[in-house]
């Protein structure tokens, strides 16, 4: 097991390899360059130009520069947010225990919800709770997560005045003290939910067609062959198999909802990664950006990684090696 | 039936009559059991042969209320456990008979065991549901179980899953299971067909010597007339979900009276013979849709029919004789109104 998470963990150097290639000259080839931000712009002075560029590396062939930067990049030095003037890794520190909550309870939200509609649905297929059931998911399926979220802003935001529209957290309340943690609470579940809206309306249809199809099983004959009440074997023989695919859900997860925050975080002026990527984008912050999508780009590959090892844990037939 | 009689010894373990089970296709239902009767006593093992589809399958699952929910159902008739009716039983009630006092076994061991469990839980899984042991009592026992039903290194498969064994280990493991609580009958539907012929005979071997320790009755589903003629007592022959014929096993082979019957044995394979299917009938069962309503079901395939066989349905005996059959060739088969017209 450690072997083999070690043989994938080296597996994965040449891809972000490849990917860091892609990022640098995307980003290269964008308008504007990463090193305006440390000129002084009020300074016009051609050759006080000329002389930081120089000094800068700005000058130097392609490939010099991106070793310097690649090689910073792996030793922690992401560079300087142009538009913070702060260390990238400072900016990111502060920003992603915001995302990390956000994806955590949309997480949470999104598993129990599709656990809880996805059993009752299978359990009672065609029936009326099933039929509502597969309405909404049908509707969360088919709107986009920023209509969605606009609208979700609007009534419960704005007009029911339920939730709050905006920010992480209240002005006034103490950091650390429980008020703190329900308002941020307060501000993470509409964001949060409409976050894991696909994964929930998706999961839980997936669980209901996993389910029916598992109840038509041969070992669920067996099972009621025992003796064994049909609730444990809904709740023991059936759901133990059905779990198997989506708990590999979970790894693939990980990376989706950090790249599903970059909009529903705009959406809510949340302010985490995914706000953070779109600023320093309009803002062409090319270390930042770069840094999130090296960031994100790893997390995929983590998040694959994570779904094979659940596999093998959750399924005895997969022996990882 | 007085409580009386049915905690007498005399009655027989299991009763079917004039039992119907239909499959609803459309808005209809239509009858792939129709009218069985037959008894199983204690201790008997009685062995059910007919070709594919002719409702082997769906009867046995009607006894233990396994018919696919929904689209299977008891449309009527009695099935008398140890006397009591357990047509109109619930679930629940079914519960405390399943796995208890009649088990079951499946022809296919490589998908009727739930690939996620370990062998062991799925052992004492029956042990728990009828008995009060504590989980590491019923481990103990699962091993046990699992040394007698042969399977080597008892103490470590009860730790491994389905896929890391056999078909036929993985039968030997259904069979530990059906036997764990000591049932009265164990019902085995086609238990060795998927099985590999070496392997077929260990099986019936092992399930033999269990009906002889345990004191157990089997009702045996299949093919295989030889299968028949090794183990059981009693045979019914079924065709097109109707017995057509009932003997003891040396009076079927000595005697056999059906044309179906007849045809069936000829199918059997030689030894020196390829093994083949009961291919040697010409046709095919009919789909539980085109029943013919009055008649003799087998008579277009029959090659002795004769024009009454279309007409006039033959009716079984039901009397507790050694030999009965339900063909017009046979005076006693005619159905007491018509035989004196006809004749
Ligand atoms: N779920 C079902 N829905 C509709 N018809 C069914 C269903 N199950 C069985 N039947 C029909 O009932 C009839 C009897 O089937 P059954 O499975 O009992 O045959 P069998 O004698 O066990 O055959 P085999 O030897 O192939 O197992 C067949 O005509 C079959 O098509
Ligand atoms: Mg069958």
């Amino acid at each position: 097991m450690v072997k083999y998470v070690l043989r994938r963990l080296l597996g994965m150097i040449p891809m972000l390899f490849l990917v860091s290639v892609v990022v640098f000259f995307l980003a290269k080839a964008m308008p504007g360059d990463s090193l305006r931000g440390e000129i002084d712009p009020t300074n016009t002075n051609p050759e006080y130009i000329a002389e930081m560029q120089e000094k800068l590396g700005y000058n130097d062939p392609v490939y010099v520069q991106y070793w310097n930067w690649v090689t910073s990049f792996v030793q922690g030095d992401f560079g300087k947010s142009t538009r913070y003037k702060m260390p990238v890794s400072d900016l990111l520190l502060e920003k992603i225990p915001n995302t990390v909550f956000l994806a955590l309870t949309a997480l949470i939200i999104t598993y129990i919800l599709a656990f809880a509609m996805g059993m009752y649905s299978g359990r009672k297929p065609y029936t009326i709770g099933d039929n509502l059931i597969a309405g909404f998911n049908y509707t969360g399926l088919a709107i986009p997560s920023f209509v969605a979220g606009v609208f979700a802003v609007y009534f419960f935001a704005f007009k029911l005045h339920w939730f709050p529209f905006a920010g992480s957290v209240d002005i006034e309340v103490q950091n650390g003290t429980i008020d703190y943690w329900m308002s941020r609470i307060h501000h993470v579940m509409l964001p949060a939910f409409i976050l894991g809206l696909f994964s929930t309306a998706s999961y839980t249809q997936f669980l209901r067609n996993d389910l029916i199809e598992n109840s038509r099983k041969d070992f669920v004959r067996t099972a009621r062959a025992k003796g064994t009440p049909i609730g444990k074997i809904y709740n023991v023989h059936i759901l133990r198999n059905s779990i198997i695919p989506l708990v590999t859900f979970l790894g693939f997860d990980i990376a989706s909802l950090m790249s599903g925050a970059v909009i529903t975080e705009k959406i809510f002026s949340y302010p985490g990664i995914g706000l953070l990527f779109l600023d320093s984008v309009n803002n062409r912050d090319y270390p930042t950006v770069m840094a999130i999508t090296m960031m994100l780009s790893a997390l995929v590959l983590v998040g694959n990684l994570i779904a094979d090892i659940l596999y093998g844990v959750v399924d005895p037939r997969i022996r990882l090696g | 039936m007085t409580a009386n009689q049915a905690t007498n010894k005399q009655t027989p373990l299991l009763e079917v009559h004039n039992l119907q089970t239909g499959f609803k296709i459309g808005k209809e239902y239509f009858n792939a059991v129709e009218s069985v009767s037959f008894s199983i006593n204690r201790k008997q093992i009685v062995g059910i042969v007919g070709e594919s589809g002719c409702g082997k399958s769906v009867m046995s699952l009607s006894i233990m209320h396994l018919l696919p929910q929904g689209i299977g159902k008891i449309r009527g008739g009695e099935i008398l456990f140890e006397g009591q009716d357990i047509v109109d039983y619930d679930e629940k009630k079914m519960n405390g008979i399943r796995g208890k006092d009649i088990s079951m076994i499946f022809q296919e061991p490589m998908t009727s065991l739930n690939p996620v469990f370990t062998i062991g839980y799925q052992i004492t899984e029956v042990l728990l549901n009828h008995q009060d042991i504590t989980k590491n009592e019923a481990r103990t026992k699962a091993v046990t179980l699992l040394k007698n039903v042969g399977i080597p290194r008892a103490e470590q498969i009860v730790d491994e899953y389905p896929h890391q064994l056999s078909g036929g280990m993985r039968q030997r493991v259904m069979i530990a299971m059906a036997i764990a609580c000591q049932p009265k009958l164990l019902i085995a539907d086609e238990p060795t067909t998927a099985l590999d012929v070496t392997v077929q005979a260990q099986i019936l071997d092992l399930l033999k010597n269990i009906q002889e320790v345990n004191d157990m009755a089997i009702m045996l589903i299949t093919h295989d007339l030889g299968v028949v003629a090794e183990i059981c007592d009693v045979v019914l022959v079924m065709y097109a979900g109707k017995i057509v014929e009932r003997a003891t096993v040396e009076e079927l082979f000595e005697n056999p009276k059906h044309p179906y019957t007849k045809l069936l044995m000829e199918a059997i394979p030689k030894m020196e013979e390829e093994r083949e299917r009961l291919a040697t009938i010409e046709g095919l069962v009919p789909a539980i849709k085109d029943m013919p309503a009055v008649g003799c079901r087998f008579a277009n395939r029959c090659p002795k029919a004769m024009p009454e066989c279309m007409q006039v349905t033959p009716r079984l005996g039901e009397s507790a004789a050694e030999h009965e059959v339900a063909c017009l060739l046979y005076e006693e088969s005619w159905p007491k109104e018509e035989r004196v017209g006809a004749r």
